[in-house]
């Protein structure tokens, strides 16, 4: 291979259209009459691959298998019977942890239908966190069982910065909405916003954040949320 | 970064009697292989999604136009900008321009090796913008005045120790009495430091694991949710990605995740997988106003339809250094610039040129494993012979190797000369080492002997005992 121009320092002007035509000069079948009904149609109806078997099982077997995934990495799990157990639950869990009663929240519907005026001395605020607010809760609107992980989109009701800045992060998902694999969630983002959207971000996030960096030792709580705690509402 | 590559043998002869950093590569072998190991084994369809993950990238290649057209038209559908870059001196101007634009004073940095491969880092100091590493590994390293020497481990040769030396030289505003004895409380100290810079930064840099033709996506994976700070605080997030990271849906980054964190950590799934796609949405409460996908080709379009387009391939998992005799012996930094072991032996040649990179191919013992480690089976020992061939063409083969090579090939050519000469040589060998079963020292062999002892043949020839065991099993056929 004599064709290398490889890390150049010179500028190059018209970087578009510069590296399309070369790899489009390299490309070995471009001839090929059917390269572009060939994307267009693997773009068009997304075909799902091989989804691992422990994936596939009855809805509720997924369920305990997201829980014992979540739990192998260091998340915590608790299954609450209805939403409106949600407040009492979380309080519990503050206590247990020695935390203040203190928790910022998004919008997310299933949050507002907790009904948290019943308990007087939890404190709650709402919107984005600039990094002051010990607790964050939020809504997950998916779950993989395959991995224990948790799937969170942005918007209105759902500012991104409770899943990273908080030392705590806890979150909501309803049962139902725990599924085998990933791609489940990937219908659902796409009955929701149409074939080829997304909301500006989608967070996977299995376990609380750690780093390996030191010696090849994981530790626990490098720069998001020393732990993660998830509230599964089975109905 | 000044590149070494060309000083490889003499790097590796310091990496050896480096005694703090035989201690931290240590880690390596102890800290991978047997996780990677037990990942696979517990995922029955591992195998099969290394099978799919191939498909993907190698049909990804073959139309890697139409999707990069198909990516930019999404990317600005969902409001961002995509710019392209033939090489790194036009992404670092992309850049620096962005940054310039938005009056950045500091820009927070996600891990990337692109950032490495383009040195952005270097650019950004010279024209007054402090970057600042936030991946723990790249944060010590970047105190230390260190590239990295592993592709997800940047700090891997690196001991706690020398991390706290680092930090109490850096921290000074810190108690001096204070206690990092514990891995722990350095990991709090470096969280804490950067909480205030990612709050602070005007800009953020990221990486791309994958870029999504289907959405105009892009992806970050990561354990430490550093990436994700770098990319929702500041007002701007750039993008810097390669031009392979392309996959067309999110369905084929579903199969390429499941063979990426067990390749490279041994975890099922790193701890954060994030998805970007354009700037925050005017209902959103927080997220950046700007985001920019900085493309890079630097070489990359030129190793399509060559040799070498299985690299493009890559994933960047990081399991055929942690599974590379010769990385383990000598690190990451005997390489001489940004990519380390088996992939950085190919890919360097490719990218700075053979004048440059061409020594590297030649640190392999050729056992095979990066390969049958490689999620993406990329046939990396393969590739590095490939680049042998074209060193020996070049005439860059030192001329006693040469000479040596030249009368090997004349003797293989004459297969009863051959055996005769090798029956003689080892029935000899044999007799003069029968007592002590190895020679210390063996003329036309000290490149050998020097290091090690050279075990003594034990007198036959491999086809002699073929021939032999052949007689043997006709004369037990006709019995």
């Amino acid at each position: 291979m004599n064709r290398r121009i490889g890390n150049s320092n010179r500028a190059t002007p018209n970087g578009r259209s510069s590296i399309l035509a070369k790899i489009r000069k390299n490309i070995k079948n471009l001839d090929d009459p059917v390269r572009e009904a060939r994307v267009t149609d693997r773009l068009s109806r997304s075909p799902v691959g091989l989804i691992p078997a422990r994936a596939r099982k009855a809805h509720a077997k997924q369920v305990d298998l997201f829980c014992e995934q979540a739990s192998k990495v260091q998340t915590t799990v608790t299954r609450i019977n209805k939403i409106e157990d949600l407040p009492a639950a979380l309080a519990e869990y503050l206590r247990g942890r020695n935390l203040p009663k203190k928790v910022r929240m998004g919008n997310a519907p299933i949050l507002e239908q907790a009904g948290w005026d019943r308990l007087a001395d939890l404190e709650i605020s709402k919107g984005p966190t600039q990094g002051d607010d010990p607790v964050g809760l939020s809504h997950a609107f998916a779950g993989a069982a395959e991995t224990g992980t948790l799937m969170l989109e942005s918007g209105a009701d759902n500012p991104t910065t409770l899943n990273f800045l908080p030392e705590t992060h806890c979150v909501v998902i309803r049962a139902s909405d725990i599924s085998g694999d990933y791609e489940t969630a990937w219908a659902t983002i796409r009955e929701k916003y149409g074939k080829g959207n997304m909301p500006r971000t989608v967070n996977m996030i299995t376990g609380p954040s750690r780093s390996g960096d030191i010696e090849q030792t994981m530790l626990l709580g490098a720069h998001g949320p020393r732990a993660l705690q998830i509230f599964v509402v089975e109905n | 970064m000044q590149i070494t590559s060309p000083y490889f043998k003499e790097k590796s002869s310091e990496a050896l009697k480096d005694e703090n950093l035989q201690k931290a590569l240590g880690n390596v072998e102890r800290g991978f292989i047997g996780k990677r190991a037990k990942a696979a084994a517990n995922l029955p369809e591992f195998e099969a999604l290394r099978d799919r993950s191939k498909e993907i990238k190698d049909h990804v290649l073959d139309h890697l136009d139409l999707y990069l057209e198909t990516y930019e038209a999404k990317v600005q559908d969902s409001g961002g900008r995509v710019h392209w870059a033939a090489g790194a001196q036009d992404a670092r101007n992309i850049i620096l321009d962005i940054c310039k634009r938005a009056n950045a004073k500091t820009v927070t940095k996600g891990k990337s090796m692109i950032a490495e491969e383009i040195a952005i880092n270097e650019h950004l100091e010279r024209n007054g913008i402090e970057p600042i590493e936030t991946d723990l590994g790249e944060y010590i390293i970047q105190l230390r005045g260190e590239a990295p020497s592993h592709i997800i481990a940047p700090a891997v040769h690196v001991n706690k120790e020398e991390v706290e030396a680092d930090f109490r030289r850096t921290h000074r505003h810190l108690p001096p009495g204070r206690n990092l004895e514990d891995p722990t409380s350095l990991l709090s100290e470096a969280r804490s430091v950067l909480r205030d810079k990612f709050l602070a930064a005007d800009v953020g840099i990221t990486g791309a694991n994958f870029l999504v033709a289907e959405t105009g996506t892009s992806i970050i994976v990561t354990n430490e949710g550093n990436g994700d700070l770098t990319q929702i605080l500041p007002r701007v997030h750039i993008v810097i990605a390669s031009i392979e990271k392309i996959v067309p849906t999110l369905e084929d980054v579903s199969q390429i995740l499941r063979v990426l964190a067990r390749s490279a950590t041994g975890q099922d799934i790193s701890v954060y997988t994030t998805f970007s796609t354009g700037p925050r949405r005017a209902e959103d409460p927080d997220g950046p106003e700007e985001y920019h996908v900085v493309l890079l080709d630097n070489g990359r379009s030129d190793m399509l339809g060559t040799e070498f387009q299985d690299m493009l391939r890559c994933i960047r998992c990081g399991a055929c250094m942690n599974h590379c005799p010769v990385y383990h012996a000598v690190g990451g930094h005997s390489y001489g610039w940004v990519y380390p072991g088996p992939m950085g032996a190919v890919l360097t040649p490719t990218l700075i040129g053979v004048e440059m990179g061409g020594n590297l191919p030649n640190a392999s013992t050729f056992c095979g494993r990066c390969e049958s480690v490689c999620p993406m089976r990329i046939p990396l020992p393969k590739m590095m012979r490939h680049w042998r061939e074209k060193e020996f063409e070049r005439h860059a083969t030192p001329d006693r190797m040469r000479r040596g090579l030249s009368v090997w090939a004349w003797m293989a050519k004459h297969p009863k000369l051959y055996h005769a000469g090798s029956r003689l040589a080892i029935n000899l060998l044999g007799l003069m080492g029968r007592r002590k079963g190895a020679f210390k020292k063996l003329p036309l062999a000290g490149g050998w002997t020097e290091h090690r002892d050279l075990p003594a043949p034990e007198g036959q020839t491999f086809q002699q005992q073929w021939a032999a065991q052949h007689r043997n099993s006709k004369l037990e056929q006709a019995t």
